[in-house]
């Protein structure tokens, strides 16, 4: 099992967040996590990543069998754990190509293998933004900074498609999209589907769904996953709305 | 690369080697200023009368000076007549190390960290070096080479004897002994420094550093540099490295004076990294620094460059009076006030000619206690039709205990000028860090990966093996300043 999530619980200041999430994901498995605003999706795509604002109250996580929640962020993307942002950080005067090389060799280097010279990297680079269309001049521009919306979710999903990591957490990719840009997007992560990579695609919306095809469906609902299902169920709630789950909650207390 | 490329190289890779075959004196006077002790610098010196008159003269008017109050740091007050003016270059004994054993393990630490070699260890800790090296050839070397192209390039002491006529003409001309207090104390007692003359029509085949200059090590702590580039010439100075010097006069007063003639150009780079203090802002030196250019002729040009990391207190303008009609002068800084330290510095770009541009970058970065301030003036006087201006300053705090301030002056005398001013604040944010560690990038390599991007624009006007060495001393001066 690529990643098992036992009973997670985790707040923000005293602020309880996440109350008891349980979720199992295979490699090759792409899994849509769907719900209303506030309903926890994002703090637990960042507590996966490991970010500290969130204290960790109780569960545990295991990746690849190992204790995830003892890891640095670092050592969780250097072990293969990749969180596109919803709101990808600007970092001015650093070059896209400089930052990803630091990052794809800090990566290597954890994991043993020698770090990749500057012709080899170069070459790596050219054949992913060949392969997910990208504009090249993106990679000299300083990182995110300028970019337009689009341009900044392309960028996440550009460097993914360079550090390959094997389990994959996209934090709202769709958010503020034109169709055009969600159609890019949304190809750019199925070219990046495999058998040995899983996903987690955070969304508010079903319409990223519609291109790329979730294997499970769980909505989150005041830091639980309320329903889980298969593909249909995102359909079921783009008809249905959320409002549902407010009904349900107000029959179960 | 290319032959002088290929030159330069070999030539800094030994730059240590020599530089330190110094006639040991034994003779110093006691601490104290008075007339006797500039007439006696003046005879140490040979110098021609007219430079003991210049001496005299800047003392006098000295006395009648105060120490300015308006820059943004803090110190105790200077016994000036506790200080030693004249004294012969530091001798082997006394409270030197005797060898690298002997020396702070921090300091050797950082030393390891900046890759210099255990040779140049020994002689920025100051140990007593008396082993005379064998390459004094290439130095001779590239002095005929230079002296060939009619190019002059010495210390400060030998040009006032080979070069009297120049050192008359041209000495005091753009920072006179009258202009403030630390250079008129610099004008009456300075020990030694540089001296370049470019002729006509010549370009500088190579950067000029101190280090190719035979003793220039021990030029104390009043120093003065004079450069001039006579009509179409080009000259590139390097001045400073990236090791941390240790020196036990606290107060430095030095003077850089820079004469661009018709169509010539002058870019000085520095690296300033002397003793800052003890992490509780112990020690460290006073870096009181009047550094001017004067674009004297038409389409010259001066370029700034500054990598401020060192010293406890820095009060530094390096400026650009800019005569000549489409003149350009160019200030490009970044500042680091780490710990307990105090930077104030910044530019004045005086615009006199037509068609005068100017272009200002400043970055400050404050961390720990550290204060940084940015002071710049900006002059358009009445005759300046259409200059132009473009002022950038920004600042970077690392952690809540530090302060950055910007004090922009502008005086605009003519209404045809175009000024602009933009200043930014930032902090290294805690989101920024996490996207590079989300990336697989370390806390303390991420620092330093948006600590450089946010100089980058500073460190691209420095030439290129500065540059590298700019951010390495740039990333052990912020070490551990990000927890």
């Amino acid at each position: 099992m690529l990643l098992e999530i036992k009973n997670l619980q985790a707040r923000v200041a005293d602020k309880p967040i996440l109350k008891g999430i349980d979720l199992a994901v295979n490699a090759g498995e792409v899994h849509a996590i769907m719900g209303p605003n506030g309903s926890g999706k994002s703090t637990l795509a960042q507590v996966l990543a490991g970010r500290d604002v969130y204290a960790v109250t109780g569960g545990e996580v295991l990746y690849q069998g190992q204790n995830l929640l003892a890891m640095k962020p670092e050592e969780r993307a250097s072990a293969g754990i990749f969180l596109a942002f919803q709101y990808p950080v600007e970092i001015p005067g650093v070059s896209n190509m400089y930052f990803l090389r630091a990052a794809l060799n800090a990566q290597r280097k954890y994991r043993g293998l020698e770090e990749l010279d500057a012709m080899d990297f170069l070459a790596l680079v050219k054949e992913k933004a060949k392969l997910l269309g990208l504009d090249e001049a993106l990679l000299s521009r300083p990182v995110n900074e300028g970019f337009s919306g689009g341009e900044k979710k392309r960028n996440e999903i550009f460097q993914m498609a360079v550090l390959e990591p094997r389990l994959a957490v996209l934090d709202e990719t769709d958010s503020g999209l034109d169709i055009d840009a969600l159609r890019a997007v949304a190809a750019g992560i199925n070219t990046m589907r495999a058998p040995d990579r899983g996903m987690i695609v955070v969304t508010h919306y079903q319409r990223l769904l519609s291109y790329v095809v979730p294997d499970f469906v769980h909505v989150m609902h005041n830091g639980r996953i309320v329903r889980s299902g298969g593909k249909d169920l995102a359909l079921e709630l783009e008809k249905q709305g959320y409002a549902w789950l407010e009904e349900q909650a107000a029959v179960g207390s | 690369m290319s032959t002088a490329a290929n030159e330069i190289q070999a030539f800094t890779e030994q730059e240590y080697k020599y530089g330190f075959i110094t006639d040991i004196e034994t003779d110093s006077v006691p601490a104290g200023l008075n007339e006797d002790v500039i007439r006696l610098i003046s005879a140490k010196k040979q110098e021609p009368q007219f430079m003991l008159d210049w001496r005299l003269k800047a003392y006098r008017n000295w006395l009648k000076m105060q120490e300015p109050a308006w820059a943004n740091v803090r110190y105790p007050a200077i016994d000036y007549q506790g200080i030693v003016y004249y004294s012969a270059p530091k001798a082997a004994g006394g409270n030197q190390p005797k060898s690298l054993a002997d020396v702070d393990p921090e300091l050797l630490r950082t030393y390891e960290k900046l890759g210099i070699p255990l040779k140049e260890q020994e002689l920025f800790a100051g140990v007593a070096v008396d082993a005379v090296f064998d390459s004094v050839s290439v130095a001779t070397t590239f002095k005929h080479k230079l002296n060939d192209m009619g190019i002059i390039f010495c210390s400060f002491s030998e040009a006032v004897r080979e070069h009297p006529e120049l050192i008359e003409k041209y000495l005091g001309s753009v920072v006179p002994y009258t202009d403030n207090f630390f250079a008129a104390l610099n004008s009456a007692v300075f020990s030694d420094g540089s001296f370049c003359y470019v002729p006509k029509g010549v370009r500088c085949p190579m950067e000029l550093s101190t280090y190719f200059r035979i003793n220039a090590k021990d030029t104390g702590q009043f120093e003065r540099t004079l450069i001039i580039a006579d009509e179409g010439a080009y000259v590139s100075y390097l001045e400073g490295c990236t090791a941390p010097i240790r020196d036990t006069n606290q107060l430095h007063a030095a003077v850089v004076e820079l004469v661009a003639h018709d169509n010539a150009q002058i870019k000085y780079s520095t690296v300033q990294n002397w003793y800052p203090g003890d992490k509780q802002g112990k020690g460290g030196i006073y870096n009181f620094v009047t550094k001017r250019g004067k674009c004297a002729g038409v389409n010259s040009k001066i370029s700034w460059t500054q990598l401020e990391t060192g010293s406890a207190i820095t009060w530094k303008y390096p400026s650009c009076i800019l005569m000549g009609d489409n003149s350009v002068g160019e200030f490009y800084s970044v500042a680091v006030a780490n710990n307990y330290q105090q930077a104030d510095t910044g530019t004045k770009m005086i615009h006199i000619g037509k068609n005068t541009r100017s272009t200002i970058v400043s970055k400050g970065i404050s961390a720990g206690h550290g204060q940084n301030s940015y002071r710049g003036m900006v002059k358009i006087l009445p005759g300046a039709e259409n200059a132009r201006n473009y002022s950038q300053c920004d600042s970077m705090l690392l952690g809540n205990q530090c302060g950055a301030h910007t004090f922009p002056y502008l005086e605009v005398k003519n209404h045809t000028a175009q000024v602009e001013h933009e200043a930014s604040v930032s902090r290294i944010g805690e989101d920024q860090i996490f996207y590079c560690r989300q990336r697989g990038i370390s806390t303390e390599d991420a620092v330093s990966m948006i600590v450089n991007g946010f100089c980058k624009q500073v460190f691209r006007e420095l030439p290129m093996e500065f540059a590298v060495e700019a951010q390495r001393l740039l990333n052990v001066s912020l070490e551990g300043s990000v927890g």
